[in-house]
């Protein structure tokens, strides 16, 4: 080992025995450490990215080959085939526009509702906040069979089984916690002096609401509306029990009408439906990456 | 672009800065507004889901069933003696336990791995950032979907590289195998919970002061005595919740399941939420599947409490 020592080092001035072996081994240790971390860094993406890859690449094989024993990784013929099926098979059309549409009112009236309330609760430090801040943690906790029974009855009484507008209000309700915890971070991030400002200049308290505090919010608005949309798009629990009639019915739920038939040939559509189904969620996803990251900071650590 | 850097959340946001007395007096003084600006979203909370809550809770201690015209009527405690004896509910509580414990634990491990990666300065970190919030961002029904591509027996990928590879005959029928099944299902769990974790806990890495870091490392601690001295306390309250929050939703899971296996084969991934859905949509019992639910939420608020009593115990000091 000593020989592996640097002569710089051995020159220091007052050698003390025992950090003397660590320099190398250290050094040594870093690059082995480094190479690990590489190593390590693509299995993850190795794990992260083969279905995906798969979905990809099954969407885009043409029948006989997914029928072959012995499946390759890419294509080896393209085809948008499966699409054309997938599209022929299912209203899938149809299920888009009753997600969009669901999935946009839902986002548009939880935003709406929850930015006052997330304002009160930030600003208001009260038993009023205080338990809507232990709403929003408790609500996590139940399973959704027992929210959905008493809803199912609920709703039944109102005329909203099997309806959209049932099913937009039981998504603005389901997604409130989270979009109300998402708010609350961004209202946080308003100063306060800018509020006592407007006060002093004689604005109301509804009045500052709406000019100042506001459009300093409007980025996080966006962020937190195409997060509720995604949410919302991508639910499928209540959009299975809420929704029996096939031409109210929602993305997720079409997907699972492929489900049934399990021959080779038809994992081609299934594969093509899904990543169309995919695609509005990941394209929001790609406009909020930094957005989350940035808002789990402020949320998740105060936690 | 300048809101934006206005409004993103910083660290140290969240505590109030000092007021004045007549500041505070003033915002106190407008408690009718606060009631006012909460009634929008409060209404919709206590019709839709406070009072739906108190309503299935009083349902299990009746008889009611779907669509049926007779009347509802009281049964106390008979649906819980019921389940007391039902050994199905049990097994898939017990089967819903493994998947909750499993997928929990082993997201948090390869999560932590993950995230201690990102944080470091490596090459292609940025394309590894941006898969991890790919799965974040699917529908658990393609999720659900795309893995029984994977697992598929004939035309699956998992199967024709254990081929390749001369591991396994490479006739697995993964989903369909009563040993494989709830493995199978737990590792498409922790691939779909994963991303989420490893974003949460990057940032409360974020935290970890570097000074402390670089101080641990002139001293001479290696990688792992860092992590556990200067690293971890940190972290642990982030992991303390995020570990409880996952525990619940993985225990309460329901899509991902439904679409992979519907709780097949013989009922060896069925988890207590396809369970109790079952009971309920199928059979139409309704007040039977709400005492289901009653369970499950006691047994998860138990389980809760003694996790997290520590961390309480800590924050009450």
């Amino acid at each position: 080992m000593s020989a592996a020592v640097p002569a710089s080092e051995q020159a220091a001035p007052r050698p003390v025995p025992l950090p003397q072996p660590a320099p190398p081994r250290r050094k040594l240790g870093r690059r082995a450490g480094r190479t690990g971390q590489y190593a390590a860094l693509l299995c993850y993406l190795v794990f992260l990215a083969f279905p995906l890859l798969w979905l990809v690449s099954t969407a885009f094989k043409s029948p006989r080959e997914l029928g072959s024993v012995d499946p390759t990784w890419l294509p080896r013929h393209p085809t948008l085939g499966n699409f054309r099926t997938a599209l022929d098979e299912q209203p899938l059309l149809h299920a888009a526009l009753n997600s969009l549409l669901v999935a946009g009112a839902a986002a548009l009236v939880s935003v709406a509702v929850a930015v006052p309330a997330a304002y009160a609760m930030v600003r208001f430090k009260g038993a009023v906040s205080r338990a809507g801040t232990g709403w929003v943690l408790v609500s996590q906790m139940f399973p959704l069979v027992l929210v959905i029974i008493p809803l199912f009855m609920v709703l039944k009484n109102l005329h909203l089984i099997d309806s959209r507008p049932g099913l937009v209000v039981v998504y603005v309700v389901w997604t409130l916690p989270f979009v109300l915890w998402m708010l609350q971070s961004y209202v946080r991030a308003v100063p306060v002096s800018l509020e006592e400002a407007a006060a002093i200049d004689g604005c109301g308290r509804l009045r500052t609401l709406r000019s100042v505090v506001l459009p300093l919010l409007a980025p996080g608005l966006v962020a937190t509306l195409m997060f509720a949309f995604v949410t919302a798009w991508n639910e499928f629990f209540f959009a299975l029990v809420l929704l029996k009639t096939p031409e109210k019915q929602t993305m997720s739920v079409i997907l699972t009408h492929f489900t049934g038939a399990e021959g080779a040939a038809d994992l081609g559509p299934l594969a093509a439906a899904s990543l169309l189904a995919t695609i509005p969620s990941l394209v929001f996803f790609a406009l909020l990456q930094k957005r989350l990251v940035g808002g789990m900071l402020s949320g998740a650590v105060k936690g | 672009m300048s809101a934006t850097a206005a409004t993103r959340p910083r660290p140290g946001a969240g505590t109030p800065p000092p007021r004045t007395a007549a500041a505070r007096r003033r915002m106190l003084g407008l408690d009718r507004d606060a009631w006012f600006l909460l009634l929008p979203a409060l209404i919709p909370v206590l019709v839709l889901s406070v009072g739906p809550l108190l309503y299935g809770i009083s349902l299990a201690f009746t008889d009611a069933q779907s669509g049926v015209t007779r009347s509802t009527s009281f049964t106390g405690v008979r649906n819980f003696a019921d389940l007391r004896l039902d050994s199905l509910f049990w097994d898939s509580f017990r089967i819903g336990l493994v998947w909750a414990v499993c997928v929990t634990a082993l997201q948090l491990l390869l999560a932590l791995g993950l995230a201690l990666l990102l944080n470091q300065n490596l090459r292609f970190r940025w394309l590894a950032r941006t898969l991890a919030l790919v799965p974040w961002a699917m529908p658990e029904v393609v999720v659900g979907i795309m893995w029984r591509l994977v697992y598929n027996p004939d035309a699956g990928i998992l199967n024709n590289t254990l081929r390749h590879l001369h591991l396994t005959s490479g006739h697995t029928d993964w989903l369909s195998s009563l040993s494989l099944a709830l493995p199978a299902v737990i590792v498409v769990g922790v691939w779909f919970g994963m991303p989420q974790t490893t974003v949460v806990l990057l940032a409360g890495l974020q935290n970890v002061p570097l000074e402390l870091h670089e101080a641990a490392a002139i001293d001479g601690a290696g990688a792992w005595r860092r992590f556990t001295t200067v690293t971890w306390p940190t972290l642990k309250p982030v992991v303390l919740s995020i570990t409880a929050l996952n525990f619940i939703w993985n225990f309460n899971s329901f899509g991902l399941v439904y679409v992979l296996t519907s709780g097949g084969p013989g009922g060896k991934t069925r988890l207590p939420s396809l369970f109790a859905y079952e009971e309920a949509f199928r059979y139409g019992q309704f007040g039977y599947a709400a005492a289901m639910g009653l369970v499950m939420v006691a047994v998860v608020a138990v389980l809760l409490t003694v996790f997290l009593r520590n961390r309480l115990k800590e924050a009450d000091q």
